[in-house]
Parts: structure tokens; sequence; C-alpha cells
């Protein structure tokens, strides 16, 4: 039988011809990435079990991106942030982006993309669930806690189960009111939040092929929504344009046998999906926006490493461009290089970044900033009984601050729509 | 590692991720410092909406106003108990709290993983559904030899699935035990 473009990449990375699905491997990393919250103790639990003096295993390998508490006055976060900068001059490691540098990157998911540490073909191990983002450049991507990252901080190994892959196939093109956060959420709705538990999620059809890079990671961003330790899609002449202009590294591109084996199998028609929401408290918990129109909202979100990117800002300004929000919008480019785009991006004419101005929205500085709640002093983060629509992935209650507001997650363009209304609304009634 | 474990059962619902297990804006403090750390204990399962809180009645407070450790050292929970985010503060905050095991219907793979890797208490499977079967407070006796878990307040006993594989990893205590016993750094 042959073998998924999972199965491959971890037989490759664990030097073997080939691995079958419960198989309990020990996979070379190529690349460990972590943040503020999760590296300082990662660091600690390194020291204490390879010593005061010990080395990490690759100097190259190790990336670590301050994102989650950033602009705040919490001086335990500050401190987290403080603790990294130490330890990046200790080692002496060229990956590290500090905080108030011009090398400031934003959320590490999209700014792994960018600084060209996404190669298909490789593994990537990070320190947080949505890791699996990267598995949109055809690579094995996953989130561990921080005792593997340190393990893998003093060997570059780890252990892994192989699983088995769930393969969803898309065909159809996407209609112009509809994103891959609509699809996904309908994944979602269809299999649940435990549906892909240590199951890889392959992403594949002419649909998915249609799909630009930011797009394709929105899928992949959640897999870990559905429980899935990667989300997967196979690299194409659009990945390989992206990484080579970003990295000089050699890649090799794995697909999927024909015959290879799979637990189970999805396929889903792009024109036929509609607009959708997750309603309050799971990602599960889908819905059609038409069903939920109406709904009074507090506030609005777009950012996140799942709705935060640029083609998110391009979908919203298409609905925003000449109108004014009707409740408190908040924009947050998820990189500083998003943030950036949205200066020079237009529509219309016109930039991005003056459409949002104009419209009355909140532009933050790039960062995780409400997604995860946060420290108190968090832009856009949720208090009290606040209603709001995100771009973000998870609405369980209290992660976006309060455990007694509703939090409903969905497109940039839904957001949009909802932001001029006021209530959630269909961007159908924007966008035809 | 105890072939043997007995406390006072807590009740949880399904799906309970690790913002309710350990909310972000506590993910702050340090977790080596042996007096701040012990926040993690004061805030652990402080997300978890009220009547969710110790089921089946719910309202049951997991840590006392002003106290860092909680009476119940049994998380009884349903289906995919810690999904969410990748944070290892999930389950050491459980066991700051004093949490010895958990006995749950399913498990997120990274907070399984957690768990077991940093040897901070050892997630078990049921073989059948159990929150609607035993309650909060309830004395139970977890036993590893049998594969039983029993209700002593009643002496209802229903079976856990064995560790299997990764058990060398729990019985040596958590991943960097393990490779040292085997030779592996
Ligand atoms: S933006 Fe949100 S989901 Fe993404 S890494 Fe930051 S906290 Fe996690």
């Amino acid at each position: 039988m042959g073998q998924t473009i999972t199965e491959k990449i971890l037989a490759k990375s664990a030097g073997k011809t080939s691995v079958k699905p419960g198989e309990n491997i020990w996979l070379n990393v190529d690349v460990l990435m972590t943040h503020d919250v999760c590296g300082p103790p990662t660091i600690d639990i390194w020291k204490k079990e390879f010593g005061a003096d010990a080395k990490i295993w690759d100097k190259d390998k190790l990336v670590i991106f301050p994102d989650h508490y950033i602009f705040t006055a919490n001086k335990h976060a500050n401190r987290n942030v403080e603790l990294l900068r130490k330890f990046a001059k200790e080692q002496d490691f060229k990956n590290y982006y500090d905080v108030r540098t011009d090398r400031y990157k934003g959320v590490c998911h999209i700014a792994l993309a960018e600084e060209g540490f996404n190669v298909p073909g490789t593994v990537l191990f990070g320190t947080d669930s949505h890791t699996c983002t990267s598995g949109a450049f055809g690579m094995f991507a996953t989130g561990v806690g921080n005792t593997d990252a340190a393990f893998i901080l003093g060997t570059g190994k780890i252990w892994e189960k192989v699983p088995q892959s769930i393969k969803f196939t898309f065909t159809g093109k996407l209609p112009p009111y509809l994103t891959a956060k609509d699809l996904i959420l309908t994944i979602l709705g269809d299999i649940k939040t435990d549906g892909a538990t240590y199951r890889a999620m392959e992403f594949d059809g002419e649909g998915i092929f249609s799909l630009n890079i930011d797009e394709r990671m929105t899928l992949t961003n959640m897999a870990i929504e559905a429980g899935g330790i990667n989300g997967i899609i196979p690299a194409d002449d659009l990945t390989a344009e992206y990484v080579r202009v970003r990295t000089d590294k050699e890649f090799e591109i794995f697909r999927s046998d024909e015959d290879a084996g799979y637990f189970s199998k999805y396929r889903y028609n792009m024109n036929t999906i509609e607009p959708t929401v997750a309603k309050p408290h799971s990602p599960d918990n889908r819905d059609t926006v038409k069903n939920v129109e109406g709904v009074k909202l507090t506030k609005c979100y777009i950012g996140s490493c799942t709705g935060g990117k640029l083609t998110d800002f391009e979908y919203a300004a298409k609905i925003l461009f000449g109108k004014e929000v009707n409740v408190p919008t908040f924009v947050v480019p998820a990189s500083t290089q998003v943030a950036k785009d949205l200066e020079h991006t237009e529509y219309q004419g016109v930039t991005l970044k003056k459409i949002f101005e104009d419209a009355g929205c909140v532009i933050a500085q790039s960062s995780c900033a409400a997604c995860l709640g946060g420290p108190d002093d968090t832009i856009g983060r949720a208090v009290d009984r606040d209603v709001v629509i995100s771009t973000t992935n998870r609405n369980y209650p209290g992660r976006m601050g309060s455990k007694q507001s509703d939090v409903y997650l969905a497109s940039a363009l839904t957001v949009a729509a909802s932001a001029v209304t006021g209530v959630i609304t269909d961007p159908r009634n924007f966008i035809t | 590692m105890n072939k043997k474990i007995i406390g006072k059962a807590y009740i949880l619902g399904d799906n309970i991720d690790t913002d309710q297990i350990i909310p972000a804006e506590h993910l702050v403090y340090s977790m080596s410092d042996t007096e701040e750390s012990k926040l993690y204990g004061k805030f652990a399962l402080s997300s978890v909406p009220p009547k969710q809180a110790g089921l089946p009645n719910g309202n049951i407070p997991f840590i006392e106003d002003g106290k860092f450790d909680s009476e119940f050292s049994i998380i009884i929970g349903g289906s995919n108990f810690g999904c969410g985010s990748s944070r290892e503060h999930a389950p050491y905050a459980l066991q700051k709290a004093g949490v010895k095991a958990i006995v749950a219907e399913s498990y997120a793979r990274i907070f399984y993983r957690n768990s077991v890797d940093g040897g901070y208490l050892v997630p078990i499977e049921s073989a059948e559904r159990l929150i609607d079967k035993i309650k909060t407070g309830d004395n139970i006796e977890i036993d590893f030899e049998n594969h039983t878990i029993k209700n002593l307040d009643n002496e209802d006993d229903f079976k856990i699935l064995p560790v299997g594989d990764l058990m060398p990893i729990v019985e040596a205590g958590g991943l960097f035990e393990y490779a040292r016993k085997s030779g592996m750094i």
C-alpha cells in the first residue's frame, strides 16, 4: 500500500523508508519554534536537565518570536521577554526577533512563513498548538509542550506516534462572499473538536490549489481545533515560488500516493458552502451566518494567525471601503510585515490602512493581542458580557478575556459586514 | 509510580480546554520560583463556568478563596479533555493544585503528551462515560494493577484502559527520566 504525504515526511525525518500509523518513532527536528509564553519555562527545564552550561543542539534550527504579551505593562509578561533576550545573547543564536527593534515580527506562525522557516518536506515543532499552520507548506508541523521542546533543544529529537490521515477534498472555486475560514468552520461543524484527534488532516483537490498561501494557512491553522496532530497541503508551484524568495534551503516536495490508506475521506464543493460562523462557546458550534443574523454586537475583531493576514484585511477592506463601523472594531495585523502591507496595498485606489481608519477602526500593533485574552491592558480584550465577532480561532469560555462574554468566530468578510451594521450580518448583503 | 491513587473526585464536562484549566492571563508567572509558582495552583480551573464547575450540581469552587490547592485530587472529565492550546502550564497547574490523576473518556493530544512527558499527573482513559455516574466529592480509588476505578462511597466499580506503550515514560516519571534510564541522554 502507498503512503500519505504525512507518513512520507515522518519516515524521512526518522531515517526510515516507510512508517505505519500507530508506530512510535523518533524524529530529527528541522526547526524548533518558541515564544514568550512557553519559551522561558522551556529554557528552565532545558537548563535543569542539561546543566547551566549546556549549549543548544543547533543554533540555526531554533527560532524565537516574542509575540503573545508584547504591548502590556504587566511586569511578569515583560520579564518573560527579558528572559528570552538574555537567553538569545547567552546562546548567541541569530533567529531571535526582539521586541522594540526592527527585527520584531509579531505572531510566530505568520512570521515563520515570512522569514523562510517553512520549507516543504521538513519537520517543524513549536511550543504552540497552532504550529500546525506551517503544514500549508507541505511539511509536518505540530505543537508540543515545554518538556518536549526542552528535549528537542538538547537533543534535536522527539518521539511521535505516526497518525492516520483524514483527507478533505475540495472541488469548485471560492465564491466572492466565501473565504477559507468558512471552509474550515464547515469541516469543524462536521467532524467536531475531537474529530481528528491524533490524526493528520490532509487537504487536497483543485479547490485547495486555487487558494493563495494565506488562505491555505487558514485551513491548516485550525486543524488543531479538530484535535488534529497536523494539517497538511502538498506544495505546488505557488508554494515553491513563495519559499524560494525567502530561503536558499533545498527542499523536497512530497505527495500522497494514489493508493495511500486513510482513516476517512470527505468531499466538499466550495460553490455550495454558505458563510459560516462558530457560535459560543466552541469552534465546532457551527451555524450559517444567515441563521444568527441580527445578534447584537459590542465588539468586532480582525486579527490573529488565523484571520490577521493580508488576505483577511483585503477581504475586510472590500466591505469597509467608504463605510463606517457601528461598533468598536479592532484591526490587528498578525505581523509587522502585514502592518506594512496595509500601508501599500490598495483597494479602489485607497490603501487598506486608510480604508480602516476612515471606517473608524482601531488599528493595533502586531501581536497576538486579544486572540487569547491576555493581561488586563490588552487591546480589544473581551470584558464582562461583551458579544464579539472575531476572525480568531477559539471561542471557549474566557478565551478572549471574559468568561461571561460570547464570542462568534467568522471570516473577515462576515466580521466586516457585521462591523458596519452592528449586528451579525451575512456578507452577501454587501458582496454578491 | 503508586499502584493505587485515592482521593476526592471533582467532576467536569466535555471539551475542558486549556483556557478553562489555566486562563491565558495567568501564564506569566514563573514555573521555577517556588513561591510564585503556587499561583498556578490558585488559578487552576478558574475559567470553568460556575454552572459546570463540580458536576452534577455545579457552583463548587475547585480552589476555595485564599487557597493555593484543592481538596479534590482526582478529576473526572468527559471527552476531549485538555483541548486547545499547547500550554504545559495546564497539567502543571492541576498538579500544583494537588491533582494526582485525571480520568476522562478521551484527551487532546498535546495535553496528554504534556501530562506524561512532563511527569505531572497520570491521564487515564475510562472505558465508559463516568461524569454522570460519579459525583463531585465522592471518594475514589484508582487501581492500576486491576485497571479499575472504584467509588468508595457506594462500591460502584468501573473499568479504565491500560496506559499502553507510553507506560515506560509514565513509570519513569517523565520523558527525561525515561531517556536517562534507557541511555538516550
Ligand atoms: S494569534 Fe492567537 S492563536 Fe495565533 S499564536 Fe497568537 S494567541 Fe495563538
